[in-house]
């Protein structure tokens, strides 16, 4: 058995056996829904149904009733597509990297900020279908055989390269979570009593058994999706950023954008993670499992990520004015004092500034100060986001082009109903799934679980 | 095997199914499978479980995937309706092959996970609507089992539930066993 360092930090706590683990997990699926759950889940429906009244009046009348105009053709849905894409990095980033990496502490984490992912990453296709504006020509985007020539898509444009990355990252994060899922299903089924709740959960566990050579086969696939996953996010968001600096637009057309951008969605990714997981720990009462120790661990890899974005954005700035491309130098001095300034001051204190406060021990390990910041980091992410798109279109080459994006309410309800549909969907998420992977963390309750501590240091003593 | 018997020992903890696994083989006996809720590191060698070539059939498939994906772009964008794209005509694969490496291997990643998971499920049994076969529904709790069949080993039924009740069990059963 693997031993670990007595003075390393428990992973869980409470004095657990594996029969506790299930309990804390499957319980709240077997018992009634909690109050709360059942307030939070009737305003989030309600926010999701607003949302699809907005688009569905979208759709029927033209993506006019966005502030879009022959200047600004690409504002809020692209700032929100990057935003939602941005924040489904993490989930992959804690499955499969940190898999890679063996860290232990990804366990408690790792399935309900996947189930994050998977739920961004719907939100985010939501944004190009609609921008399309005749979203029921959608499947146009993929290279099938027509009547038109054959034309087909154009395989030199990072817009189609999108469509295949995201597609594929979309489906590869769903099969990995599910894959992680199916044990977890079968320990629900076993437990449950009432029979069609066994006979859905039975399906749904796909009649796992667990035996010797099927545990066998899941470490070896989670081990070869980890590896495949791990370079597919890097890609994925390195599409997404060439969507931008394959194009000639000053500010946009920068190599530095590729890892600036993946560095940024882990950034905004791991705020979100934190925001939703500081509330569930609490609603669920899985604060032995989730506690300071994951919170802290979080908050590393958010100062590493928004230091990385600081960077990124102070050395857009010195290229702007070292390359002597003028209309590039416009473009950053109009960022920062144009009429759009505000939103770039927003966007400099929340991510280069508020990730820096977690240098300081008591910040990183306070729950309260976290949730505070996780939020500054998310707004602060969808700011930057809206910077590199709305500025640098409004004023480009053409004097006589320029103008001025202001968002209607159609631009603001599309969003908050994107907001409302990820909430109830990972509301749902935590109601009937398993929150934790609750088999793979019963595979670190020895190494990592404070009774073996405790142990250990009674025998060194 | 209409008459042969199976034998479920129980343990309550994996440490202690591990030793009571190794004790067994050393005596000659044939352990059929081992249930557990989490994987047991370092049960596949003792009870002679081979390492799974799933890696292989991931890798083919992702092969797969990068050939279809590049006789895909070239039929597209070579040879059925080569576009002049900004001066840049495509009319050879090997110039335009930059441009088309991103889709060539998010197409791999797409067919190698994909096709890996396919044949996961496949050769594990596991597709919706199964039946589950553990022999216990502690089994995906906290329970750990061997199963050893009569007909596999040398012994009789007895004599190996003798020989499993002197390996400290939890609980231990014997059934007539359906395949």
């Amino acid at each position: 058995m693997q031993q670990e360092a007595a003075i390393r930090e428990p992973l869980i706590l409470g004095n657990k056996t594996y029969k506790d683990i299930t309990d804390d997990v499957v319980g709240p699926i077997v018992g009634p829904a909690p109050r709360g759950w059942k307030i939070l889940i009737t305003i989030s429906s309600l926010v999701a149904l607003y949302g699809i009244g907005c688009i569905l009046y979208l759709i029927g009348t033209g993506i006019g009733v966005w502030g879009l105009n022959k200047t600004v053709g690409w504002a809020w849905d692209i700032t929100n597509f990057v935003w939602w894409v941005g924040i489904g990095h993490a989930g992959t980033l804690i499955s499969a990297v940190l898999l890679l990496f063996r860290q232990k502490w990804r366990m408690a984490i790792n399935r309900s900020a996947e189930a994050m992912t998977i739920f961004a990453v719907i939100m985010a296709a939501v944004f190009p279908g609609i921008h399309m504006g005749r979203i029921w020509v959608g499947y146009w985007v993929f290279p099938l055989p027509n009547q038109f020539g054959s034309l087909w898509v154009n395989f030199n444009s990072p817009l189609l390269w999108d469509v295949f990355a995201i597609s594929t990252y979309f489906s590869v994060s769903l099969v990995f979570w599910y894959i992680g899922l199916i044990p977890d299903f079968a320990t629900i089924r076993d437990r449950m009593t009432k029979p069609l709740a066994r006979k859905i959960y039975g399906i749904l566990s796909f009649g796992w058994s667990g035996r010797a050579k099927q545990w066998s086969r899941f470490e070896e696939v989670s081990l070869v999706l980890a590896g495949i996953a791990t370079p597919l996010v890097f890609s994925v968001h390195s599409i997404v950023s060439m969507d931008f600096a394959t194009a000639v637009i000053p500010g946009w057309h920068t190599t530095i954008f590729p890892p600036y951008f993946v560095s940024g969605a882990v950034f905004s990714g791991f705020a979100m993670v934190q925001t939703l997981l500081l509330v569930m720990r609490k609603a669920m009462k899985l604060e032995d499992y989730i506690h300071v120790r994951h919170v802290e661990y979080m908050n590393i890899v958010i100062i590493v990520t928004g230091s990385i974005v600081g960077v990124a954005y102070l050395t857009e700035l010195f290229i702007s004015w070292y390359s002597g491309v003028e209309y590039e130098s416009y473009a950053f001095i109009n960022r920062f004092s144009g009429p759009y300034a505000l939103s770039y001051w927003t966007m400099m204190t929340c991510n280069v500034i508020s990730p820096q406060l977690f240098w300081f021990k008591k910040i990183r390990r306070s729950l309260v100060a976290t949730f505070a910041l996780s939020i500054v980091v998310n707004i602060g992410m969808w700011f930057e986001r809206y910077v590199i798109i709305v500025t640098s279109l409004h004023r480009d080459y053409n004097p006589s082009s320029w103008g001025e994006f202001n968002a209607t309410s159609m631009d603001v309800g599309v969003f908050i109903g994107t907001l409302g549909i990820f909430l109830t969907l990972f509301l749902l998420f935590t109601r009937f799934f398993p929150v934790l992977a609750l088999n793979e963390l019963k595979s670190i309750l020895k190494s990592s679980g404070d009774s073996q501590k405790a142990l250990q240091n009674k025998e060194s003593k | 095997m209409a008459d042969s018997k199976v034998l479920h020992v129980m343990y309550d903890d994996d440490m202690k199914l591990l030793d009571a696994a190794r004790e067994l083989v050393a005596q000659g006996i044939h352990i059929k499978d081992v249930y557990s809720p989490f994987p047991v590191h370092g049960i596949d060698p003792v009870i002679g479980i081979k390492r799974t070539r799933l890696a292989i059939v991931s890798f083919m498939f992702a092969m797969t995937g990068t050939s279809l994906a590049l006789l895909g772009m070239w039929y597209f964008m070579i040879s059925d309706w080569p576009m002049n794209i900004g001066g840049k005509p495509s009319f050879s694969l090997i110039e335009n092959i930059p441009a088309f490496v991103p889709v060539t291997f998010e197409f791999s990643v797409l067919c190698g996970a994909h096709g890996m998971a396919i044949t996961y499920l496949l050769r594990n049994g596991t597709l919706p609507g199964m039946p589950a076969t553990n022999p216990d529904p502690r089994t995906t709790d906290d329970m750990f089992v061997i199963e050893i069949l009569d007909t596999e080993n040398d012994m009789t039924a007895d004599e190996l539930e003798a020989a499993a009740s002197k390996t400290s069990p939890f609980e231990m059963s014997t059934k007539q066993y359906v395949a």
